[in-house]
This record gives structure tokens, sequence and C-alpha cells, in this order.
């Protein structure tokens, strides 16, 4: 062995270097290139930030005086109930039209189909102008028998203000992309699941709703937080049908006291901080879904298994006496 | 047979026909199963053994012939002299009487081990959460796994997740076990375990059909074994008969590769 050794190390013969080392002793080594590679960056960031700081064409003092503006929250407020509401409708009708898309029912097959083909494949701007001009189409809504006669009718301009126009046209805009969204994560879970739940006599709600959705939620949530954000700025166009959302705040004050550059920073200041937050909620909500993912045991696991007269080995150490974790 | 002709059979299958496409799955069989019996089907791959026993629960339709099971027809009803295809929640209704085990576990990804078990006791036969908890805790106990309750199926093994899962299907307190070669999915070493469980149910007197490659548990378990090839039932008859004493040269070729 050693003869082998000797021939294949290296010139300066020195033999201990090839002898077995244990790997829990060793050392990282200085990491040079990495804290160069920091020092330059921070350098450059920082020059970045002093540079945009001290330009007073931003208007860093009219930016603090208007961040708080009532006029700015008001139009905060409106862009984020908009959201919400937009978003929920759009979730839950994006949820049955999914459910439609998939079933093997042909009527309903063909008016999700139809819904999402219309829905996706015009611009969101377009659609808002036109709910909010609905009444040059139809002056009167009304509830009929189709061909008969007339059950209850409203004059179009007195349904149809500025805020439903918004609602309507952000919610079944966003519902169509989110029935794709939710289709693919329905998809996603495997075959046997739904057989599974239907062999225990499961109805096909509930097993939708206990064993289907629940998987698909770790494919559905990473793109639903994306149309979430998007929804959040698409709230912006808002604007065009003259609803005071954050957008339209700024512009008009910005309009009374040209300092747009400021006026528009306090507005992205705020879009920012929204989805900044709105990042962290999704991360907890991903968090929740993979919860089946994880190897390791959870700690009730381990709870339990040190409490119980255990038939298998427990899994780890004894923690202290925490209260066993009631079945959820 | 041992039979005796006075107990009327749990499952009645009469000329039961199934083609996928231009495949001619099943062709014509013909199955009773007596209260407590335990029936092992055998059988090459392709032979129809498992879409046979998918049809029992109907899982798969079937094209022609009828399933009776506890004395109703899987599927349809017969109103007023005609024989009417059954809707959802009907069908669902006839499956509440019998459990199942898949051969890829088919544990829910979700849920605990305990929330596994309990789902369809609470969800679907209207169990009170305290009661279900209970006989589920009892039943992951006799299957071994009382210290697994809170784990979810990936933190457990192949063997441990299938016993999770016969646990999950006798929670339902079913009249019949169907069994889809429930050990073909895991590693030799860990199908002991699978196997005993199963032979404890047996022993106790619980309805099961069981189709599998595990010829040891069909002449140590079964009351029956039940060979199937090309979509037909070529033998039938007790173990020691059809494993110990083939008549028919496809059950003899067949054995063959196991001895």
């Amino acid at each position: 062995m050693s003869a082998l050794r000797d021939g294949t190390a290296s010139p300066s013969g020195a033999a201990d270097r090839t002898d077995l080392r244990d790997v829990a002793k060793a050392h990282r080594p200085f990491p040079l290139g990495r804290l160069i590679l920091w020092a330059v960056a921070i350098l450059i960031a920082a020059d970045f930030v002093w540079i945009v700081a001290g330009n007073e064409n931003f208007g860093w003092p009219v930016v603090a005086k208007y961040f708080f503006d009532p006029t700015v929250l008001q139009g905060l407020t409106v862009t984020l109930g908009l959201t919400v509401v937009a978003m929920t409708i759009g979730i839950v009708l994006g949820l049955l039209l999914a459910i439609a898309r998939l079933s093997q029912d042909g009527l309903a097959n063909t008016v999700a189909g139809l819904f999402i083909w219309f829905f996706r494949g015009t611009p969101l701007l377009v659609q808002l102008i036109f709910w909010y001009n609905l009444s040059t189409l139809f002056p009167e809504l009304s509830i009929t028998i189709p061909f008969g006669p007339k059950l209850v009718g409203w004059d179009t301009n007195s349904v149809i203000s500025p805020m439903t126009a918004a609602i309507v046209g952000l919610a079944l805009n966003e519902a169509a992309y989110m029935a794709e969204i939710i289709r693919g994560g329905l998809l996603s879970v495997d075959k046997g699941q739904a057989e599974t739940a239907e062999a225990f006599g499961m109805t096909r709600v509930r097993a939708l709703w206990r064993v289907i959705i629940p998987q698909a939620m770790r494919s559905i949530v990473p793109p639903t937080g994306n149309q979430l954000i998007s929804m959040i700025k698409a709230t912006s166009l808002v604007s065009v049908i003259a609803m005071a959302d954050l957008l339209y705040s700024v512009q008009s004050i910005y309009n009374r006291t040209f300092e747009v550059v400021p006026m528009l920073l306090v507005a992205v200041i705020w879009y920012l901080l929204i989805t900044s937050v709105l990042n962290v909620g999704q991360s907890y909500i991903e968090r929740y879904y993979s919860r089946g993912d994880r190897r390791s045991a959870p700690r009730a696991a381990r709870d339990a298994a040190t409490e119980a007269p255990a038939t298998e080995a427990p899994m780890g150490p004894s923690p202290t006496n925490v209260p066993q974790e009631a079945a959820r | 047979m041992t039979v005796t002709a006075t107990v009327e059979p749990l499952v009645k299958a009469r000329n039961v026909h199934k083609a996928f496409g231009d495949v001619e799955v099943l062709k014509g069989i013909d199955m009773d199963v007596a209260p407590g019996e335990v029936v092992v089907i055998l059988g090459p791959s392709g032979s129809g053994k498992s879409t046979f026993l998918r049809c029992i629960n109907h899982l798969e339709s079937i094209d022609q012939g009828s399933i009776m099971v506890d004395g109703e027809q899987i599927g349809y009803e017969l109103r007023k002299e005609r024989l009417v295809k059954l809707g959802g929640y009907a069908i669902a209704r006839q499956r509440r009487k019998i459990g199942m085990v898949f051969q890829q576990f088919n544990l829910y990804p979700h849920m605990t081990a305990l929330q596994n078990v309990i789902e369809a006791p609470i969800g679907v036969h209207g169990e009170s959460r305290q009661a279900a908890t209970d006989n589920a805790m009892k039943l992951l106990d006799r299957v071994g796994l009382a210290s697994k309750v809170h784990n979810y199926p990936r933190q457990l093994s192949g063997g441990q997740q299938q016993r999770v899962a016969i646990a999950r299907a006798l929670a339902i307190r079913p009249k019949l076990m169907l069994f889809d070669e429930p050990t073909s999915a895991l590693d030799p070493e860990l199908v002991g375990e699978v196997l005993s469980t199963m032979r404890d149910l047996a022993d106790q007197g619980l309805t099961m059909i069981v189709v599998t490659h595990e010829i040891g548990f069909a002449r140590e378990a079964a009351d029956r074994v039940v060979f199937m090839d090309g979509g037909n039932i070529v033998e039938q008859g007790p173990p020691e008969q059809v494993i110990g004493n083939p008549q028919h040269a496809r059950t003899r070729a067949f054995l063959s590769r196991f001895i």
C-alpha cells in the first residue's frame, strides 16, 4: 500500500497529506473573492442611493410632505379595497370556471371555455371602458324570460357607477386568469387521490374540498401571488374611468402642484410597500400548504411518540412536556 | 368450495364484461364471495384481475353483466322494473360499505396518519370527531403504528404507509375489503409487515378480496384461490388444490415462476 502511495504522492513526498482525515475538522478557506464582490456591490449601491437622495429633482421633501396626505391615503384605501374585492370575486369565480372546464358536462365546459377565451383575449383597459359605458349599449338592465316578458329592470346608469364598473371589470378579467391557474393546480394532483376519495364514498364536492384543492394549493399559491400583485397595479387602470385610486389621487395632486415626479414617487413607494407585505404573506401560505412535504417528523408527532407506549422507536429526544396537540 | 349454499353471498358477480376500447379485459367473470370469506385472485399482469376488483366498487363501469354487493346492484338501480344508471351521489352511498387498499397506498399527503383515518368516518359516515378519533387510534394501534399517528405520509416508510391505508379502510367498518396488489410497490423487506396485518384481518373474519402476487399469503390466508388469465377465470378452489395441485397448464406455468 505504502509503495503505491509513494508512487502517486506529490513530488514533495508529504505522505501525511494523503492520510484519511476526518472532514468534521475541516476548515473553510478564507472567502476573499466573495468579500471583495460584496464590498464592491455595497459601494455601488451606496453611491446610487447617495446620488438619488441628493438629487433635488426627485423632490424628497415633497414626497415626505404628501406621503400621508389624506387624498393619498383615501386613494390607497380605494386601491386596497378594490384589489381585495376584485381578487376575492375573481378567485371564487375562477374556481367555479376551473371546475366547469374540467367537468365532463359539455355545456359547463363550453360556457367556461368561452368566458375564459373572451376575458383573457381582450385588453383589461378596453373591458373597463366597456363596463363604464355600458349604458350606451344597454340603457336599461332587466331580468326577463328569454324572448318573453320583463320581470324587473333598472336604469343602467344607476347600477354602473365607476366603482361597480371597476369591480366588475377587474373581477371578471381576473376570474379568467385564475380559472386557468386553478385548473392547472387541480390537474397537478395525482389522479389516484381523486380515485381514493371516490372509493371511500366521498361526493365530488367533498373530494374536491377536502382532498384535491388542499393539494392543488401548492401549485396554485405562487402564481396567485403573482396575480394579486398584478392586480394591485392593474387597479391603477381604473383612473381612466375616474375612479379615485392611489394613482388617480396623486395625479389629482400633481395636476394642481405640477410636482409630477415626487407625487409619482409617493405612489411608487406605497405600491412597493404593499407588495412587500404581500410577499411575506405569500411565503407563510406556501409554507402552510407544503406541511405534508417536510421530511422530519413534526413536533407534535415527536411529542406523541415519547408519550405513547411506542411500538416503533421514538423519533427523537424527549422535549419538555408539551401538551399533546389535538388532532385537527 | 366449502361455502354452504344456504348463506346468501356478499358479492355476486355474473357474466362481467369490460373492454377498454378494442381490448377486452374481462370476458364474462362469474364469482360469488360468501360473508367472511377470503378470496385471493392470482394471475399474470394483464389478466384483468385488478380491473375486476375495481369494477366491484364501480371505479370502473362494466359493459355487460351485473355485480351485486350486499344485495344492491353496484352502479344501477331497479326503478319500475327498469334498470337505471345511478348518479354520483347514489354510487358514493353504495361505496360506503366497501373499503379499498391501493397498490400505491394513495394516502392523502396533506393529512397526518390520524387525519387520513378519520376523514371518511367524519365526512362520509357522519361520526363525531371524538368517536372517529378514538376508533382511529385503536386501529392505528392494531396495525402497530400508535407512535406515528401525527406523522405525515412522507415521513413514513412504504410499509407503514400501507398499514395506515389499511387502518383507513377499516375505519369505515366495511362489509367488504378490496386489496389491489397491496404489496407490489413495497421493498421486499417491508412486504412481511403488511401481509401479517392482512393475515390478522382474515383471521378475524373480514370478507376480503385480494389481488396479489404473494403466493405464500394465498396459501396461508385464503379460503379460496381464483386464478385468472386473459380476462377469464381459469381455475379456482382451496389454496392446497389450486396452488398445490393445479389442473390447468396456464396455472402451472404461472405458478412455476414462483417456485
